[in-house]
């Protein structure tokens, strides 16, 4: 069923019954930069329960897809919704981590800080933080293992450490549906296996997770569903569909070299 | 000259220099509030666009006045004039910014000179009216506290309580847009909201702060406080405390050598009175400071050479430098001998564990070990996460079990 929902479906009406009631369903987003298309016309429907990585070349719009997504960007044409409704009015539901790079890391603020920011939807505005808030965010730290870390001005850490700050500021969101930009980039191998951990118990809760993903080769171990990009959608579904050798080919060029390929062609078979 | 400038810190010198004293404090901590959120936001110059925008609308306020009112001076006037203006020069760099391949920087440049020079045309042409009540216009320059009203004083700090108030209730909203808008706006947060709301504080503290600062130098007011207070603490509510009450404390003592010494611009003495707060934060400010960067700097060596004369210990090797033997001894690494005691035979096993580690941590992941400041200077279970650790040590016994 899944697997015949994902194939591509460039002009089905979001009114149909599986885009209602996917996690997030688009028809026909196009974004442009300064009169350049970066997505065009791309349709996704993305399953329940999931793990959707997101790969394609440099410059394939993958972060401008999810940045689109979550409505951060103005799009040219398309829409979105998000469990049958609009972005704007299932923002609760929604869960983000930016490219590590997005923000400042001199900012003064602790670890824990930084976690109890993903509390604030629920705090609301104007309300103070209060010690059961920051209690709660401790727990979060915890499962990314940073508890010993919480009180550590941010600046501190190493890449992978503040990863897993960002990693736990979302999981204090308790959403549905998350986007995650590049997580394992440039982190050390435990946090890459905490990562997995989180993304594994988040699909066995029922979540959906779409995460921006740069290595082709580890993206079949960690994830179960792909979404090729290269401005153009190349092709989406289940990983045994969709991440074949003739697609990557398609969506990379040349750019791909014969042995990454080839690492990845016994796939093409499954 | 000491016990005059006593009295009027004290509240003694008359009631109205009390009123202007208070109000300046008041006008400071706003400033230094509101300074912490703009410089976070790394919009700090803005501020300059803005007071230095405000000048056309003071002297187009003051002529206003003059046709109504048939005097010039009249505060109400010249603040309204003073925030339309100021509110155009942002909305000018903004456009600048958007529509243009301009950098921000070159934008906030040529609005606010265009402005300033614009504000100086009108003010000579002021000058030549010959009305008499011009006269004092050009304090808005350099600010003066020596001709503020009672009811200006008043005025002002009524002001700058709402602005306080208003921006410690948005703290937590504030902080979050500084540190993270995208993830803010991906929560459903309205940031263009609160940023407006932020600078619209900015703009109230800059209008209610001309007559006291000057325009010229009113950026100090929310630049120089939040700079100061960053060197003492890393957290966001600490910052802003600790600069709200540099930025009042600058003014209070600012405003008070002012008024012992009229000639003085009270700008002046207020930006100077931060200034000496801010280099004493630079040199003495622990962490932070350039003192304790230089300490630090000593003290890391120190710890280096003892790890190091630690590991030659280890291999058998003697320590060479006759101070280091001197403080191995010291700490009882080494008896009076020279002979390594018991728990120096411990101190040196957990250093070259510690070593190892740090050895395997740099072969098994090169690029976040180089990343690592504190590679090999700290313990690395100060520093790594426990279950990296964990697996650094299961990697190092199974290559030792492999080369032995």
């Amino acid at each position: 069923m899944i697997a015949k929902l994902l194939r591509l479906q460039p002009h089905q009406p979001l009114t149909s019954e599986a885009a209602k009631s996917a996690p997030l369903a688009i028809q026909g987003l196009s974004v442009a930069y300064h009169h350049k298309p970066v997505v065009w016309d791309l349709s996704f429907i993305a399953p329940a329960q999931g793990l959707v990585a997101v790969v394609g070349p440099n410059g394939a719009g993958k972060s401008t897809f999810i940045k689109a997504a979550l409505g951060l960007i103005p799009k040219l044409s398309g829409e979105i919704t998000v469990y049958g409704k609009s972005v704007a009015s299932q923002r609760h539901l929604i869960g983000y981590v930016p490219q590590r790079g997005s923000v400042d890391w001199d900012f003064p603020a602790s670890a824990l800080d930084v976690v109890t920011m993903g509390l604030y939807g629920k705090i609301g505005w104007l309300r103070p933080v209060r010690k059961a808030h920051r209690a709660a965010a401790l727990g979060y730290l915890e499962q990314v293992g940073m508890a010993d870390f919480a009180d550590r001005q941010i600046g501190q850490l190493s890449g992978g450490q503040q990863q897993r700050v960002f990693l736990a500021r979302a999981l204090a969101q308790d959403a549905a549906l998350y986007f995650m930009d590049e997580p394992f980039v440039g982190v050390d191998a435990a946090t890459e296996r905490a990562i997995v951990n989180v993304l594994k118990d988040l699909k066995d809760q029922g979540k959906t997770v779409i995460c921006v993903h740069h290595d082709l080769q580890s993206a079949p171990d960690y994830f179960d569903h792909a979404l090729i990009l290269n401005i153009r959608p190349v092709a989406s579904g289940p990983m045994a569909e969709a991440f074949t050798a003739e697609n990557l080919q398609h969506a990379y060029g040349g750019r791909l070299a014969p042995s990454e390929l080839s690492g990845l062609i016994p796939l093409a078979g499954q | 000259m000491l016990t005059e400038l006593l009295d009027i810190l004290s509240f003694q010198g008359g009631y109205n220099t009390s009123v202007v004293l208070l109000g300046s404090a008041l006008l400071g901590m706003a400033g230094g509030v509101i300074g912490v959120f703009s410089l976070l936001r790394k919009r700090a110059l803005i501020s300059d666009a803005i007071s230095h925008a405000t000048l056309p609308g003071i002297t187009l306020g003051f002529l206003v006045a003059l046709a109504l009112t048939g005097t010039g001076k009249s505060l109400p006037f010249l603040m309204t004039g003073a925030t339309i203006s100021g509110i155009l020069g942002v909305l000018l760099v903004q456009w600048i910014k958007d529509n243009t391949r301009l950098p921000e920087d070159s934008a906030i440049g040529t609005v606010l000179s265009s402005f300033f020079g614009l504000g100086v045309v009108l003010m000579s042409y002021i000058q030549t009216l010959r009305d008499g009540s011009q006269a004092g216009l050009e304090s808005y320059l350099l600010g003066s506290t020596a001709s503020m009203l009672q009811s200006e004083a008043e005025m002002i700090a009524v002001f700058a309580l709402l602005i306080t108030l208003t921006a410690a209730i948005f703290l937590k909203e504030f902080g979050l847009i500084c540190f993270d808008p995208d993830y803010a706006a991906s929560r459903g947060w309205s940031v263009s909201k609160i940023d407006l709301l932020m600078m619209a504080l900015l703009l109230a503290v800059v209008v209610i702060g001309l007559k006291t600062v000057g325009l010229i130098l009113i950026i100090a007011l929310v630049i120089i406080p939040p700079v100061t207070a960053r060197f003492w603490t890393d957290r966001l509510g600490l910052m802003v405390g600790i600069s709200a009450f540099s930025g009042g404390i600058s003014c209070f003592l600012g405003a008070g050598l002012s008024a012992l010494t009229p000639d003085f611009p009270s700008g002046a003495t207020i930006v100077l009175t931060a200034t000496t707060l801010f280099l004493l934060s630079l040199f003495l400010a622990p962490r932070r400071g350039v003192l304790a960067t230089g300490l630090r700097q000593i003290f890391f060596r120190y710890r280096i050479s003892r790890r190091r004369a630690l590991l030659s210990l280890g291999q058998g090797q003697p320590v060479l430098s006759s101070l280091f033997i001197l403080l191995l001894k010291h700490e009882g690494t080494l008896d009076k001998n020279g002979q390594v005691t018991k728990l120096g035979q411990q101190k040196i096993r957990q250093m070259s564990r510690d070593q190892d580690l740090w050895n395997q941590y740099l072969s098994d992941y090169p690029e976040e070990a180089f990343a690592q400041k504190n590679w090999s200077l700290s313990m690395i279970t100060d520093v790594l996460p426990p279950d990296l650790i964990h697996e650094l040590e299961e990697n190092l016994r199974l290559q030792q079990k492999v080369a032995g």
